[in-house]
């Protein structure tokens, strides 16, 4: 008898293992079985549950031999199974304890789910820019080069897929607010603490903004009222004595209407030369920015509405560190600039929620801006102000059901321009500028890896003509945890050729436009069309969180208003492209997070911007091939009043670059063919002492890296050498800086709310 | 003067009673169904989507709740429970069959409603 059951548990045994089955029982601690207990093999999706007697079989797994065992109000456990049957006893939690979750949040979060290849920087991240508006808030962000324009104005010039920031659609809460006039300076017309968000897409953005994006599409949201805390005040101090002041004052009135007055001061004392060129290293000056901002929110009756009132002055004045304004201005006493500019704003949005119909929504825009600029550098003169008035109807819904929506609409747009030029030849460039467009977008979402977000616009404009914009974007993904995004899109702008390069005004150089025939400046509008694929994979390695994105854009430009510094070091000539011009951008970015509140992040970006100028095709000058991006952050847990320790590093390498010609120049006014490789690194320190004080102090270009030949004959200015826009690299040295941050904080928190503005959620889900 | 309001009574009741009885293009409606995770969640409203007339369904993990939107000429709630309860997921209306929830995934197979 005893042979016979050997027998049979050897058959059996031998039968399961040529079945690769495990079998099993899940009882509890009083021996009864438990049913619709889960067995799954650890770290897959291959499971099964057991039956009403606790029985179970499982195919034995190839990638490991962990069973795990979880039963509702029993505890979890996890097995090494070595026998082709086991049984299993669960003890039960005799009290279920309450589990807190955290996670550290991102400053900057990469969506697996939308369609478009779009990057949001959020309050976390901005912070870690401590100074101080827009146009500097991205230092930390691998998508965007950051560089001085020039040497004079102490201006920087943002980047993206290689392309500068005019082939960049900047928008306000989806209202274009940095175009035209505005190009040079506008990034930095925005405090960085105003900002609630920045969103980044690259390659050809949504049509429903207009036609005008190339590169990409940065838009940045303002703080609401509706959630604003009650009072927020920012100090600044830099080394270069550079001073800002932000304070912000909320009032609720009411659950509905909320407003908050923004006021930003800031001011430029101290004159620095650094690398002793006799040129102040940035300018002097002063601003004072104020927006007023109303919220109106009722959300029984799907009523969101805003009302921004803004008005802004800037002053700078930059050149020799002798240069006086009120004796020597556009005389050659000594070279100096000066650039005033006035800004006013008034706009407004509404949005209305069909009540019944949460997915059906109309979207109101207007927006009036004058923006008024009076420069002059050394001796020539440069008068710009732009009228503009924009207006733009969405209406979204759906065909069917939810997986079908599309958003359709109307678009108009006005520009007065009295533009006024006086150089090496005086010329009104006054003219207006109106379009009317249309456009419809189509979203299929299959709900689960697969969308799609196909979009068209007709515009008449009248100097660009009636034309069609048409622009796609697919997503899908493979896999866990992995998205593959895919772009195409056609953009088309008119050049603002003076005010985009402003930066060639603090140089000898001679204007000349080389055709006549066009409608802009004699030139014909600029046509690119941009192809991007992306790839982002997040996956743990030893139990890490990994994050790795690759990007390859193309902009092919069919037309450009070709900006050349080559032909000549006394020359800048415009002229429409005749041949091939493009960019190539390909990125790969790692992100790890190392241990708890500790991450790291690097990436490594190429760049092949060719053109072809006059005197043949060349790579774009003042553009590295080759760039390294890394970034390391660290904070300490939070404690019970809040205080904590933030630290964050980032590192900056350039490639060489490419210099503008000067081989014809006498040799002292020449410069080399390729600049040499650099970086920079920047840190920061944030100490928060409680959730409504903290301090930060930080350092920028610790390297201390200087590019000393920055203005070409500087001893003088008024030679026929002289040129301060070939800059590659900083001018200033090392420059630290300290500020504060204080809030007074509601006493409850209405988080709740925080009911979401239609037009805000336009621009997360396109 | 009484005649009047109650003439105009009358109409408002006749009105709202034509009111109760003309389908909604866009009616509102919420049930229960019985599910465990984010593949239920797929799966739920794929099948939702799948009834001709509803314009919008979220189903949500931790209260078991269907938000649907639907338009009441071309469909029910009960059309669309039956197409929930087709692929294996048991609702306030209709039970699944036992041969389509034993076809679902490990991790999906949620505590059965009691009917």
């Amino acid at each position: 008898m005893f042979k016979n059951i050997a027998f049979l548990l050897f058959f059996v045994s031998q039968f399961i293992y040529s079945q690769e089955t495990i079998k099993g029982i899940v009882t509890d601690e009083n021996n009864q079985p438990l049913l619709g207990a889960n067995v799954f093999w650890f770290n897959t999706a291959v499971g099964t549950t057991t039956d009403e007697n606790g029985n179970f079989t499982i195919k034995k797994s190839p990638e490991t031999s962990s069973l795990v065992i979880s039963y509702i109000g029993f505890e979890t456990q996890k097995i090494d199974v070595v026998n082709n049957t086991i049984s299993v006893i669960l003890k039960e939690v005799k009290t279920l304890k309450e589990v807190t979750i955290t996670k550290t949040k991102k400053g900057t979060e990469h969506s697996l789910y939308k369609v478009q290849n779009i990057q949001v920087m959020g309050q976390k991240e901005l912070l870690k820019a401590a100074c101080c508006n827009l146009s500097e808030s991205f230092s930390t962000n691998p998508s965007i080069d950051v560089n001085f324009s020039d040497a004079v104005t102490g201006n920087r010039q943002i980047k993206m897929l290689g392309l500068t920031s005019p082939y960049i659609l900047i928008a306000e809460e989806n209202i274009p607010s940095v175009r035209g006039a505005s190009q040079a300076y506008g990034l930095s017309f925005v405090p960085g603490t105003w900002v609630e968000s920045i969103q980044i897409t690259k390659g050809a953005g949504s049509v429903i903004n207009g036609y005008e994006s190339i590169s990409g599409q940065i838009n940045y949201e303002v703080l609401k009222p509706s959630n604003d805390i009650p009072f927020f005040l920012n100090a600044y101090a830099s080394q270069d004595e550079r001073y800002e002041i932000n304070t912000h004052f909320n009032n609720k009135f009411s659950d509905k209407l909320s407003s908050t007055l923004f006021l930003h001061g800031n001011t430029r004392v101290g004159k620095n030369d650094m690398n002793n060129d006799g040129f102040l290293d940035g300018p002097i000056g002063k601003q004072v920015n104020i927006l007023n901002r109303w919220q109106y929110n009722d959300a029984e009756n799907g009523i969101v509405s805003f009302l921004n009132v803004r008005y802004m002055n800037d002053e700078k004045q930059a050149g020799e560190m002798s240069f006086n304004p009120d004796t020597d201005r556009l005389t050659t006493n000594a070279w100096g600039s000066e650039i005033n500019t006035e800004k006013i704003e008034i706009s407004n949005k509404t949005g209305y929620v069909f009540p019944d119909m949460p997915y059906q929504s109309f979207g109101f825009q207007n927006s009036f801006q004058s923006h008024k600029q009076d420069s002059y550098f050394g001796l020539s003169q440069y008068d710009i102000h732009q009228k503009s008035f924009y207006s733009n109807l969405l209406f979204n819904s759906i065909i069917n059901n939810t997986k079908n929506k599309f958003t359709t609409g109307l678009n108009f747009s006005y520009d007065d321009y009295n533009e006024f030029v006086a150089m090496n030849f005086n010329r009104d460039f006054s003219r207006i500028d109106n379009s009317v467009g249309a456009f419809f977008e189509y979203t299929y979402d299959n709900s689960d890896n697969f969308s799609l977000v196909a979009g068209a616009r007709v515009d008449n404009h009248n100097r660009l003509g009636t034309f069609v914009t048409p622009r796609l974007h697919i997503r899908y993904n493979p896999w866990k945890e992995a998205v593959i995004r895919a772009s195409a899109g056609r953009g088309k702008r008119a050049a603002n050729i003076f005010a985009e390069n402003q930066q060639l005004f603090a140089s000898n150089r001679n204007f000349s436009i080389l055709n006549t025939d066009g409608k802009l400046y004699g030139l014909n509008p600029e046509i690119a069309w941009n192809y991007g694929l992306s790839f982002i994979q997040k996956f743990k390695l030893v139990g890490k969180d990994v994050e790795v994105i690759l990007d390859y854009y193309r902009t092919d430009f069919q037309n450009q208003a070709v900006v050349d510094i080559d032909a000549s070091p006394q020359d800048v000539l415009f002229y429409n492209l005749k041949g091939n011009s493009f960019a190539n951008s390909f990125q790969a970015e790692f992100s790890v997070d190392l241990m708890t509140h500790l991450t790291f992040k690097t990436a490594y970006k190429y760049y092949d911007v060719q053109t072809q100028f006059v005197t043949g095709q060349m790579q774009r000058a003042l553009q590295a091939k080759h760039r390294v991006f890394g970034n390391l952050a660290y904070e300490t847990h939070i404690k019970d009043k809040g205080q904590q320790w933030k630290f964050d590093v980032t590192y900056n390498w350039l490639g060489e670059q490419r210099l503008p010609y000067t081989q014809s120049n006498p040799v002292q006014y020449r410069l080399d063919e390729y600049a040499k490789a650099f970086g920079t690194l920047n840190a920061q320190i944030t100490r928060t002492f409680s959730s409504t004080f903290e301090v930060y102090v930080g350092g920028e270009n610790m390297g201390n890296y200087k590019q000393m030949n920055g203005i070409v004959q500087n001893e003088n200015p008024f030679g026929t050498y002289f040129d301060s826009s070939m800059i590659y690299g900083p001018t200033f040295g090392a420059m630290y800086y300290a500020g504060l941050r204080f809030k007074i904080k509601d006493k409850k928190q209405n988080h709740e709310i925080e009911e979401l503005a239609p037009v805000k959620e336009e621009a997360h889900n396109h | 003067m009484k005649r009047i309001v109650l003439l105009v009574l009358a109409c408002i009741f006749s009105f709202t009673m034509v009111a109760q009885e003309k389908k909604s293009k866009n009616k509102k409606v919420e049930f229960k169904v019985a599910g465990n995770c984010e593949m239920c969640e797929k799966r739920i409203e794929k099948a939702a989507y799948s009834v001709k007339g509803v314009k919008s369904a979220e189903w949500h993990a931790d209260h078991g709740d269907i938000h649907l939107i639907i338009d009441e000429t071309k469909c029910s709630k009960e059309d669309v429970a039956k197409a929930i309860a087709a692929v294996g997921h048991d609702t306030q209306f209709t039970k699944a069959k036992d041969e389509d929830y034993d076809k679902l995934h490990g991790c999906c197979n949620y505590e059965r409603i009691e009917k």
